[in-house]
C-alpha cells in the first residue's frame, strides 16, 4: 500500500461529495485557488481573458505536480521499487479519475496523449487507415479548429477518401440539413467540435450523434472547449470517440484524453509503436499490449496526467452545476456590455453559445485592440483563432477574442469594455 | 500609456487610415506577396522599376495599423529611389524597429521612418513593421513565393 498525501489521492470528487458542496460560488475564494491571477501587468490586475487559448492552473494542480517529482517520480509499469509502484498508482489512479470525470464505462478507454490535437490525429491515423478507402467521406463542420481538419486531409491523401464540410449559418451555428444532406451512404465518419474555440457555438452534439448512428456512422467529437464548461457524459453521448486537452481544463499542458469506445480501439491498430504497447516483441513477430497501453507507446507524460487527474477533481469539486451558472451569467452580462459598444461586432451569435466572445471592431485590426488591451492589463486572443475556414466564411481576416473561465468575475468585464473604450480613444 | 502613444502616433494612423500609394499597378514589373502568419496580414506590393529606379509603387492587403502604415509610409519612402538606396533604406528600418529601447535614435538619418521607433517596445510586433520591407527586397529579388515573417 503506497501512502500518498491527500492531494494526490484524495477522493473528494465522488458524486455524493460535490452533490453535498452544492454552496453559493464565491468567486473570490476560487481566484484565490489560481496564484497566477493575482499579479499587475504593465502596472494594471491582471485580467485573464484567454481561456480559449490555455486555463490557468489551481493551486491543487501545481501541488501535485510539484509533489509527484519531489517525491514519486519513477518510470511507471513494470518496476519492482517503491517509486515506480508510487508514480504507476498515480498514473492509473489519474485514468481512473478521468473515467468517472466523463464517465466512461470502463479506463480502458481512456487513452492519454499529448493532448486534443494528438488524440484526433491517433483517431485519424489508426481508426481512419484501418476504415476508410478511396471514396469514402468524412464529415465534418466549418467551424473546426485546424486540429479537425488537417488530419483528415493527411487522412484524406493516403487513402483516397474524401472531406465533406457542413455548412454554418451567419449566426455560427451548424446547418442540421445541410448536415443531413451530406450523409450519405459513402459517409465513414462524422467529426465535430463540441464547443466552437472561436465562435462560442454549443453544437446539437446529441441530434448529430443519433442522426449519424441511425445509418451507422460512428461520431469523434472534439472537446478541448467543451470540457472547462460544461459537464461530459460520454455513455449519455453515446459518441464514439471524444478528445480533449488537460490545459484548457486547468491541468497541464502536453497531456490529453482520447476516449473511444472499447470495441473500437480493440479492432484498431496501434498509432505508434515502442515500448510499453508491447507484451512480447520479437524479430519475427510482437504482440501488442491490452488496452489502452496499446495506444500509449514510449514513456508518457506521467506528472501531466497525474495533473489532469487532479484538474479534472477540482472541477468537480466546484461543479458544473455552479460553473454554467456563473458563466452564463458572464457571457449574458458581457454580450450585453459588448453590444452597447456602437462600432463592435460580436462574430458568433448562436443560440446557445458557452463563455466565448468574438468581435471585431470597425475599421481598427484585431491585433491593434489586443496590443492596447495588454498594456491595460487585459489578456485576449487575436488572430485566426487556428480556424481559418471560419474567418473566411464571415469574411474577416481575424477576430479579438475574450473567453471567460470560472475564476472570471463582472469586474473583468467591465476593465474590457474600458478596455475597448481606450483602443476607440487612440484610434479616434 | 506613453508607449501606447508613442507606437500609435498620429502619422501612423494617419496612413492607416489614409495610405499612400494603396492601389494595384497595371502593369507592373515586380510584385510579391508577403503573409503574416500570426496575425493573418497580408500584402501584394507591386513596383514599376525602369533602369534601375523605382518608379512608381503601390500594394493592396489587410492588415494592423501598424503593417498598414508601414507599408504606406514604405512607398512613399522608396518612390524614385534607385535600387542601391533601397538596400540602404531596409536596412536603417530594420535598425529602428530592432535597436534597443533606451537607445537615442538618430531622426536625421531616419527621414519620416524614425515614426515606427516605438515599435522597439512591443517585441511582438516587430513583425508588423518589417512585412512590407521583407516583401519589397522579395519584390526586387523576383522570388515567386510568398514570403512569411515566420
Amino acid at each position: 500500500m503506497i501512502m500518498r498525501p491527500d492531494f494526490i489521492n484524495s477522493d473528494t470528487a465522488t458524486d455524493e461529495v460535490v452533490a453535498k458542496r452544492a454552496q453559493p460560488f464565491d468567486v473570490e475564494k476560487i481566484r484565490g485557488d489560481f496564484p497566477i491571477l493575482h499579479q499587475k501587468v504593465h502596472g494594471h490586475p491582471l485580467a485573464y481573458l484567454d481561456n480559449a487559448a490555455t486555463s490557468q492552473k489551481p493551486r491543487p494542480v501545481i501541488e501535485a505536480l510539484n509533489y509527484y517529482y519531489r517525491s514519486i517520480n519513477a518510470n511507471i509499469h513494470r518496476g519492482v521499487h517503491y517509486l515506480s509502484e508510487a508514480a504507476t498508482d498515480a498514473y492509473e489512479g489519474a485514468r481512473e479519475t478521468v473515467r468517472g470525470f466523463i464517465n466512461a464505462r470502463s479506463s480502458r478507454e481512456i487513452v492519454f496523449t499529448r493532448g486534443t490535437t494528438e488524440a484526433i490525429n491517433l483517431a485519424a491515423f489508426a481508426y481512419g487507415r484501418k476504415y476508410l478507402r478511396e471514396g469514402d467521406e468524412i464529415l465534418i463542420s466549418h467551424m473546426e479548429h485546424h486540429s479537425n481538419i488537417v488530419p483528415w486531409q493527411l487522412l484524406c491523401e493516403q487513402t483516397g477518401a474524401r472531406l465533406r464540410v457542413i455548412p454554418i449559418n451567419d449566426q455560427g451555428e451548424i446547418i442540421f440539413e445541410g448536415f443531413e444532406r451530406l450523409l450519405t451512404d459513402r459517409t465513414r465518419l462524422v467529426s465535430i467540435v463540441h464547443v466552437s474555440n472561436s465562435l462560442g457555438t454549443i453544437n446539437p452534439v446529441e441530434e448529430i450523434i443519433r442522426t449519424a448512428h441511425a445509418r451507422n456512422i460512428p461520431v469523434l467529437l472534439d472537446g478541448a472547449q467543451a470540457v472547462p464548461h460544461k459537464g461530459v457524459d460520454v455513455q449519455a453521448l453515446d459518441c464514439d470517440f471524444y478528445a480533449f486537452s488537460g490545459h484548457k481544463m486547468f491541468g497541464p499542458t502536453g497531456i490529453g484524453v482520447l476516449y473511444a469506445k472499447e470495441a473500437l480501439l480493440e479492432a484498431m491498430p496501434p498509432y505508434q509503436g515502442g515500448g510499453d504497447m508491447i507484451k512480447s516483441v520479437s524479430f519475427e513477430k510482437t504482440t501488442f499490449n491490452d488496452l489502452p497501453h496499446k495506444f500509449e507507446a514510449g514513456t508518457p507524460h506521467i506528472a501531466g496526467a497525474v495533473g489532469l487527474g487532479k484538474a479534472a477533481e477540482y472541477i468537480q469539486s466546484v461543479g458544473y452545476d455552479t460553473i454554467e451558472a456563473h458563466e452564463h451569467a458572464l457571457l449574458q452580462y458581457a454580450t450585453d456590455a459588448l453590444s452597447e459598444i456602437k462600432p463592435l461586432r460580436i462574430v458568433g451569435t448562436a443560440e446557445k453559445k458557452a463563455a466565448v466572445i468574438s468581435f471585431v471592431l470597425e475599421n481598427i485590426h484585431p491585433h491593434d485592440v489586443g496590443t492596447i488591451l495588454d498594456r491595460q492589463g487585459i489578456a485576449v486572443r487575436t488572430g485566426h483563432h487556428c480556424t481559418q475556414p471560419v474567418m473566411a466564411r464571415f469574411g474577416i481576416p481575424a477576430t479579438s477574442r475574450a473567453s471567460l473561465a470560472l475564476y472570471n468575475t463582472m469586474a473583468d468585464i467591465d476593465r474590457l469594455v474600458a478596455g475597448i473604450h481606450q483602443v476607440i480613444k487612440v484610434f479616434s | 500609456m506613453d508607449e501606447l502613444r508613442e507606437l500609435y502616433q498620429q502619422i501612423i494612423l494617419d496612413h492607416n487610415k489614409n495610405p499612400k500609394n494603396f492601389k494595384k499597378l497595371e502593369p507592373h514589373t515586380h510584385t510579391a506577396e508577403g503573409y503574416n502568419p500570426l496575425c493573418g496580414d497580408r500584402l501584394n506590393l507591386y513596383l514599376n522599376v525602369h533602369e534601375g529606379v523605382i518608379e512608381d509603387v503601390g500594394f493592396e492587403g489587410s492588415g494592423c495599423a501598424i503593417s498598414k502604415a508601414s507599408a504606406s509610409v514604405m512607398t512613399t519612402a522608396v518612390k524614385g529611389k534607385k535600387l542601391n538606396e533601397v538596400q540602404a533604406l531596409f536596412d536603417i528600418f530594420q535598425k529602428v524597429v530592432k535597436s534597443d529601447r533606451g537607445e537615442p535614435v538618430d531622426v536625421d538619418a531616419l527621414g519620416k521612418l524614425a515614426v515606427f521607433a516605438g515599435v522597439r517596445d512591443f517585441p511582438v510586433r516587430i513583425k508588423c513593421a518589417t512585412l512590407a520591407w521583407h516583401t519589397l527586397i522579395a519584390a526586387l529579388k523576383n522570388r515567386d513565393e510568398v514570403v512569411s515573417t515566420e
